[in-house]
């Protein structure tokens, strides 16, 4: 997929004016938010899950190497094979040496955005090969010619009006008279017209949620089950995962996988969770012949132990976008790369480049939801102010500080996300400035306070004092 | 491995270890690695599982039918034959049922139920009910562990529209991690079956606007059977 995040602003401004898009954006919003705090208010344990989550992915990444070549081990003991990709194009070479050898024609394809990442089904299609998309969303996407945007939901951004047309355009063998305008009747045909494919497919393809080092085993979480079926029925299961996937032990997993579907859909645990090793065995009565794994790096050694080091541990689990005002206004597709939101602004530089990437660290209202709700306590907003740093330093946007400003002033000025974003952040500013009343550096926001004072904002947002205001009026009080 | 493989795995591996510190600790960065593989610890369990009994079981059932799983619970193994024909019956499905030779399926009395109609072996596309038996259920999530192997088809999990799980209720753990001891046990250190498929409820999908549809692709309807003798 081409890098078009340098125009995050024009395409900004028109998911703004988009009406479609605002509606969709809404309702997910909404969706999102209150779900994951239902499921992690009942769980009185997941903050310090949260931070066990963290140590093991830290201690993990202190050793990866290592769990890396056992994890290597044990595949191959199992009957798999492993193949190391420096490169997407590695990578894309590896799968199609291996559906080549099998004379495939048709693969299917489990929800992956490693696959995304690496421009996969583009791949295939220039050589003869056509790839189907499985999930629900992804299918969607596939048949509008266009990427996901949103790592967990990748249709977030349409209606189910839109949904409708391209069935209607797409599967016209169909009746045209048939009811389509309930979202039940548009998954029925999905699944559908999808089921004979995963049954004549010759290679299924998924992705990793977690590979385990002590067994060598791969793990894949969906709701759909489509995983499941992409990789059971075609002759051959090829897993396209980072390298960061990698985790110890089973017990590793159950510890991530507890505040993994809590913070992605609000569910306490996804419907299908799937544990492969390895090809089928002797005896079995069903799975894949051949079992591969294509362990993708594209970048990701570089961010060991760097400033952005952290940024490894994350579960893709779309938390932070999820609660992203900058997100919920402009959706996904405005950051112009594979991963969208906070996650994709601190990714998208790291692996494409910072001269790629534009304006992406500056997408950002600096509220810090993102960080406060990410299973992996990853400091997403000190990270994107490390890429406007090093953007500045290294001169390549000279205007940097009055972007920073002039995006901020962008975002503030729409009502709705400026509520958003102050209510959080104000109380702490307005601490932080109490001494003089004005700040000479606004923390998360280095870029621009370092050539512009702020003067320190009351504590209460004005929007809040006026509504405080409208709530004494009616009991009686002052004015 | 070819060529390109080989270059890329030491390309990669070498710029971890350039990362980790250029092999100066390596022997202590050894040992940590072989000490945890060989003694996972076991994290942070949340108590909302740790009960026993009946309690256990109820919060299982609870779990299940949170997430819209139907739940029976028999006596015995035996009655497990005439709980499927009722379901069948309940849903005015077809009486035929695909199932693999699971000998704890086999051990029960399917010649009772007459009219019953019995498919051994993997799932085919017309196969509306597939029977399987589960390894272990966890009681926090009222999820069920099923593992594949020559009398458990996968394809039996996932193909049929349907899809009813015997569980016996003393297989029925608090948590994961008891479940993930067990399958140590059973397998030894370091294996698995070739696939475990952990199962909390029937297929859906939210993503046409959000709203969550069951029926995905796998099965649009979870039964649970419970055994508790
Ligand atoms: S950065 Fe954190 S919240 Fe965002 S996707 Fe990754 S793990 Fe989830």
């Amino acid at each position: 997929m081409e890098v078009s995040s340098p125009q995050f602003k024009q395409k900004s401004r028109k998911a703004l004016a988009d009406e479609q898009l605002q509606r969709a954006m809404g309702k997910a919003k909404a969706g999102f938010i209150g779900k994951r705090r239902k499921a992690v208010d009942a769980l009185p344990e997941f903050e310090a899950l949260r931070s066990s989550a963290r140590a093991i992915k830290d201690h993990t990444l202190a050793h990866l190497d290592l769990y890396l070549e056992a994890y290597e081990r044990k595949v191959i003991a199992s009957g798999g094979r492993v193949h190391w990709a420096e490169t997407a194009e590695d990578a894309c070479q590896a799968v199609l040496d291996i559906c080549r050898a099998v004379g495939a024609r048709t693969v299917t394809k489990g929800k992956s955005m490693i696959t995304e990442e690496i421009a996969l089904n583009d791949f295939l299609e220039k050589n003869d090969i056509r790839p189907v998309e499985t999930d629900l969303g992804e299918y969607i996407i596939q048949l509008r010619g266009e990427h996901p945007s949103h790592i967990i939901g990748p249709a977030l951004h349409l209606n189910k009006e839109q949904v409708e047309e391209d069935f209607r355009r797409v599967h016209d063998k169909l009746p045209a008279g048939r009811d389509l305008s309930q979202p039940e009747s548009l998954l029925g045909e999905a699944r559908e017209i999808l089921r004979p494919q995963y049954f004549a497919a010759d290679v299924g393809i998924t992705g990793a949620n977690f590979l385990v080092a002590e067994t060598g085993t791969s793990i894949i979480v969906t709701n759909e089950g489509n995983g499941d079926l992409t990789q059971t029925l075609p002759r051959v299961h090829i897993v396209v995962a980072s390298i960061e996937k990698v985790v110890p032990t089973l017990e590793d997993a159950s510890q991530i996988l507890r505040v993994l579907a809590r913070s992605a859909t609000g569910q306490d645990t996804s419907v299908y969770t799937t544990l492969s090793t390895g090809p089928r065995r002797p005896g079995d009565p069903d799975g894949p012949e051949e079992y591969h794994v294509v362990l993708l790096d594209n970048g990701r050694s570089s961010m060991l132990g760097t400033e952005f080091h952290e940024m490894l541990r994350c579960i893709r689990c779309g938390a932070c976008m999820n609660h992203c005002p900058v997100y919920h206004a402009v959706g996904g597709h405005a950051y112009g790369w594979v991963y969208p939101g906070p996650m994709g602004a601190v990714l998208t530089p790291s692996l494409v480049g910072v001269e790629k990437s534009g304006h992406l660290p500056n997408a950002s209202t600096f509220c810090g939801r993102c960080e406060s709700v990410c299973p992996m306590q990853i400091p997403l907003p000190r990270m994107m102010r490390h890429w406007r740093e090093r953007e500045f330093e290294r001169g390549l946007n000279p205007a940097t500080q009055r972007f920073g400003l002039g995006l901020w002033a962008f975002f503030a000025r729409r009502p709705r996300l400026y509520r958003l974003a102050t209510s959080l952040t104000i109380p702490a500013l307005s601490g932080l400035g109490r001494r003089t009343g004005w700040f000479r550096s606004l923390p998360l926001a280095g870029g621009w306070t370092r050539h512009h004072d702020l003067p320190a904002p009351e504590a209460r947002t004005f929007m809040q004092q006026w509504r405080d205001r409208d709530t004494r009026k009616q009991e009686g009080g002052v004015a | 491995m070819s060529g390109r493989d080989m270059s890329g795995r030491e390309a990669i591996l070498g710029k971890l270890r350039v990362a980790a510190g250029g092999g100066s600790a390596d022997a202590a960065r050894q040992e940590a690695v072989e000490k945890r593989l060989a003694r996972p610890p076991r994290g942070l369990i949340p108590a909302r599982g740790q009960l026993e009994g009946e309690a256990r079981i109820a919060l299982f059932c609870q779990m299940a039918e949170a997430v819209t799983a139907t739940v029976a619970r028999v006596r015995k193994a035996d009655d497990v034959p005439r709980a499927v024909t009722h379901y069948l019956r309940a849903r005015n499905l077809a009486p035929r049922v695909r199932m693999g030779a699971d000998r704890r399926l086999k051990a029960m009395n399917w010649s009772a139920q007459k009219s019953l109609e019995i498919g051994h072996g993997p799932a085919a596309p017309q196969d509306e009910v597939g029977v399987s038996h589960a390894f272990a259920g966890v009681a926090e999530t009222g999820t069920v562990a099923l593992v594949s192997g020559k009398d458990n088809p996968t394809t039996v999990n996932f193909v049929p529209e349907n899809h009813i799980i015997i569980v016996d209720a003393k297989d029925i753990a608090g948590d994961l991690e008891s479940v993930i001891s067990r399958l140590r046990r059973k397998y030894g250190r370091g294996e698995m079956p070739r696939v475990l498929n952990l199962v909390t409820g029937p297929s859906r999908s939210g993503d046409i606007e959000q709203t969550m549809l069951l029926g995905a692709h796998g099965p649009r309807a979870l039964h649970l059977i419970v055994v508790d003798g």
